[in-house]
């Protein structure tokens, strides 16, 4: 920034405008915010995808434009990490109130193989109706989830061909313009998301 | 309107009691299966907060309780059977060192002396697979636990809706 002419900095607008500015910055940093979830902001891409849900072959983040989007893979042949964190999930998104409305919860299953874009909206609307249930190709997913950097890995299957998926446990939040914010998982409260989803809805 | 006989007034249990019943020591799974089981359960053995997270679609359901041992010796609780699921196992998620999330089986689980036990979301649970009849919400689901003593308790765990939090 190259320094103001000293005729311009004498003008009494630009010191109001100056001071103005210094208020606002102190008042920054007096509400420095605490996030109870991790703060990851900028360290992942913003949020983009290409997904298959019940309705829509291509559901991308066109579709959740203006939401607070909470994005956890998972798979439904879990029975307890998956739906435990839904579950949170899915009570801080209705604790907000009539602010749920402003937030979707993406759940996007990492085993294509077994989970339907049909069953996974019955799956994710189990636990909120402001969830969605996406998954893709074998390859689509391996993709996505390279984006940002999730891990995931199909194990052996049993003798009735029944199969464990490994898999990251983190939620990525992000904020309403599509920006990633925060990282949670299934260590994290539902009073934690909720507290950091009011926050994010009112001080974007 | 005729006048029937009043059928004997079932005390009312609370929902979290198990179903407890005779002690048949070294009964076989066959046997079980003909005859009403024998609710019996090793001496000391209490059932608290027993629950099944539903999930839709039929998908494998987690079920879970608090085995409380007020006996002076270690119980080992070494499987489950139901009659609502053609499967039942022991299973545990863990967190790997790289943090991610898996789950496996285990064939033991050690209830020791004056402690207790949990088996509840995120670390050990019932992993209850293939219906025998559609489970919704509400419903009970019959477990028979199985202890190294070779005794079995029976266990009733109500059906708590997808998004049920602790």
């Amino acid at each position: 920034m190259t320094p103001p002419s000293s005729a311009v900095a004498r003008l009494p607008w630009f010191r109001a405008l100056a001071l103005s500015l210094l208020l606002l910055a102190g008042g920054c940093f007096h509400r420095s915010l605490h996030w109870d979830l991790t703060d990851i902001s900028g360290a992942l891409p913003n949020l983009q995808f290409d997904l298959a849900t019940k309705d829509r072959p291509h559901f991308t983040e066109a579709d959740l434009r203006g939401k607070v989007v909470l994005m956890y893979f998972g798979y439904m042949h879990c029975p307890d990490v998956c739906p435990l964190t839904m579950a949170r999930l899915g009570e801080a998104v209705r604790s907000l109130g009539k602010d749920a409305d402003r937030v979707r919860i993406l759940f996007i299953s990492v085993d294509p193989k077994r989970d339907t874009p049909a069953l996974l909206h019955a799956y994710a609307q189990a636990f909120s109706p402001e969830a969605i249930g996406a998954t893709s190709s074998p390859e689509g997913i391996r993709d996505l989830a390279k984006l940002y950097r999730v891990a995931y890995q199909a194990e052996a299957p049993d003798p009735d061909g029944n199969y464990v998926v490994t898999h990251s446990k983190g939620v990525y939040v992000f904020d309403a313009a599509g920006r990633v914010r925060l990282l949670g998982s299934d260590s994290d409260s539902a009073q934690a998301f909720e507290h950091d989803l009011r926050q994010l809805l009112q001080s974007p | 309107m005729t006048a029937r006989a009043h059928p004997p007034k079932r005390r009312r249990r609370p929902g979290w009691l198990p179903v407890l019943g005779l002690a048949l020591a070294g009964a076989t799974g066959a046997s079980l299966r003909a005859a009403p089981p024998p609710p019996a359960g090793p001496p000391g053995i209490e059932v608290r907060q027993p629950w099944v997270r539903w999930l839709p679609a039929g998908l494998p359901a987690a079920g879970y309780l608090t085995l409380v041992n007020i006996s002076g010796e270690d119980r080992t609780l070494t499987g489950a059977t139901s009659p609502d699921y053609a499967s039942v196992m022991l299973h545990v998620s863990y967190t790997l060192p790289n943090g991610d999330m898996s789950m496996r089986p285990i064939s033991r689980l050690r209830v020791p002396a004056h402690g207790e036990q949990k088996l509840s979301p995120g670390g050990y649970h019932l992993m209850l697979m293939r219906q025998r009849h559609p489970i919704k919400p509400g419903d009970t689901v019959t477990v028979d636990l199985k202890f190294a003593d070779g005794r079995i308790l029976r266990v009733g765990l109500p059906v708590k809706p997808a998004g049920q939090t602790e």
